[in-house]
């Protein structure tokens, strides 16, 4: 049987002043212990003004690359011993490459059975005349397939790096007409005479990297070339009618996916023991050694603009 | 010493070459001339690449009269390795150049020394 006690001798107790600090209604700290109210921050203008000056005058005497003795000793130091360095690196390279077997001569590792197999059976297998296209865009196609594309993520990168928004954009077209050559008749007149040279030698180097020395690299390199010395002769305005960001964009991804799916198929055939259907052709003819020359045009085409689009993004940021 | 330092004076010009570049590399602080240094590296490679490949009196590796012995050809790999070679070294030179171009327009410098110097001034 409970009692029920008065309020006031339950406010007395110990349960009435934990149940209080349990439900929070009343702050223990509050009449209990001394506070003040806070200060304002009254910003000192001299003091700010005395610890600025101090940290520059401390950084000023710790970076003073010209007085700092430290710094100087440490430059001397890295210098000298970096040459040491170098001229370490050289002995010690000239002493291996004097043992190395001697240039010239047959009897060295690097010519070993997969040299000997190249050179004998690479005209049968791959119908390619140059063993050396033959061996990238055949019998090591995935190799080419991915400098292709370190190529192509190399140009993303700078486009984005170099990416402009659109009143720089503006500023850049500006600046452009005002630094670069614009209309100039000597240019124009070569250039006139010149490109379609260039580009028409490209297309042959392109055409003829399964017959002999060339292929998509460096004949893409030769169109870029052409494409170049056409955008400094005639401006971005001609250029810019055939060739845009968008042309880039979808020339790369055809390329690109055109080489993957051939070459997959390719390889699928060729590991399963199928019979595939892409003629070798007879060697030496333009449309011989069966997947190279098509293979070797997307490589081309890659390339070229590659090249075309570095220039364009290093001139004018975009193109 | 080995024996065939002489013989091999395309290697050598290659180390030489090689090491060239890379003190550039270590002692430059334009980075302009570092990018300059490290395509000086890459050509050495180069260089070394086409030595290896080469034999003397032969021909390069493009099938004449359908002759396909390994006595009438140098070594063709080589060759392709070179191709990869210049297709990265190309790629990385752009994206090296690219970066610098970015620095230059934060810092308004291509010295290296000037641009740590700026970024402790900063505090960072």
């Amino acid at each position: 049987m409970s009692r029920k006690k008065p309020a006031a001798e339950y406010q007395k107790t110990f349960a009435f002043r934990f149940f209080r600090w349990l439900s929070g209604s009343k702050d223990p700290y509050l009449g209990e212990v001394e506070m003040q109210p806070q200060k304002e921050f009254q910003p000192d203008p001299e003091a700010t003004l005395r610890h600025e000056k101090e940290h520059d005058a401390i950084l000023d005497k710790v970076y003073d690359s010209e007085r700092n003795m430290e710094m100087k000793l440490f430059r001397k130091l890295y210098h000298g011993t970096s040459i040491l360095f170098c001229l370490f690196l050289i002995a010690l390279l000239l002493v291996t490459i004097s043992w190395l077997p001697a240039t010239g001569t047959v009897n060295r590792p690097v010519n070993n059975e997969v040299t000997e197999r190249y050179i004998e059976k690479g005209l049968e297998e791959t119908g390619a005349v140059n063993i050396v296209a033959g061996m990238i865009l055949d019998y090591r196609a995935f190799d080419t397939l991915g400098e292709s594309h370190v190529l192509f993520v190399a140009t993303i990168t700078v486009l984005i790096l170099l990416r402009l928004n659109k009143t720089e954009k503006d500023e850049a077209e500006v600046s452009d007409r005002r630094f670069e050559p614009k209309n100039d008749a000597i240019l124009q007149l070569v250039a006139t005479f010149l490109v379609p040279i260039i580009i028409i030698f490209g297309i042959y180097i392109i055409l003829n990297g399964h017959l002999g020395p060339g292929g998509g690299f460096s004949g893409g390199a030769v169109i870029g070339a052409g494409l170049v010395l056409y955008l400094n002769a005639f401006g971005f305005k001609k250029t810019e009618r055939f060739f845009t960001e968008k042309t880039y964009k979808w020339i790369c991804f055809f390329s690109l996916s055109f080489y993957c799916l051939a070459k997959s198929y390719s390889f699928y055939t060729g590991a399963n023991h199928l019979h595939s259907v892409i003629p070798k052709g007879t060697p030496g003819a333009i449309l011989s050694s069966g997947l190279i020359l098509p293979l070797n045009i997307a490589v081309g085409l890659v390339v070229a603009c590659t090249i075309y689009a570095f220039y364009a993004m290093f001139r004018k940021g975009g193109f | 010493m080995g024996p065939n330092l002489l013989a091999n004076y395309g290697e050598a010009v290659s180390a030489i070459l090689f090491c060239i570049g890379f003190t550039n590399l270590l002692l430059q602080t334009n980075l302009i001339k570092k990018i300059i240094g490290l395509n000086i590296m890459d050509s050495a490679i180069y260089l070394f690449l086409a030595e290896k490949g080469y034999i003397a009196g032969r021909v390069a590796p493009i099938v004449v009269n359908g002759v396909t012995s390994t006595e009438a050809y140098i070594n063709p790999i080589p060759a392709g390795l070179v191709l990869t070679g210049i297709v990265v070294s190309v790629s990385v030179t752009a994206l090296m150049l690219s970066l610098t171009i970015r620095l230059y327009t934060r810092y308004h410098t291509l010295d290296l020394d000037e641009i740590s110097a700026q970024l402790k001034r900063e505090g960072k």
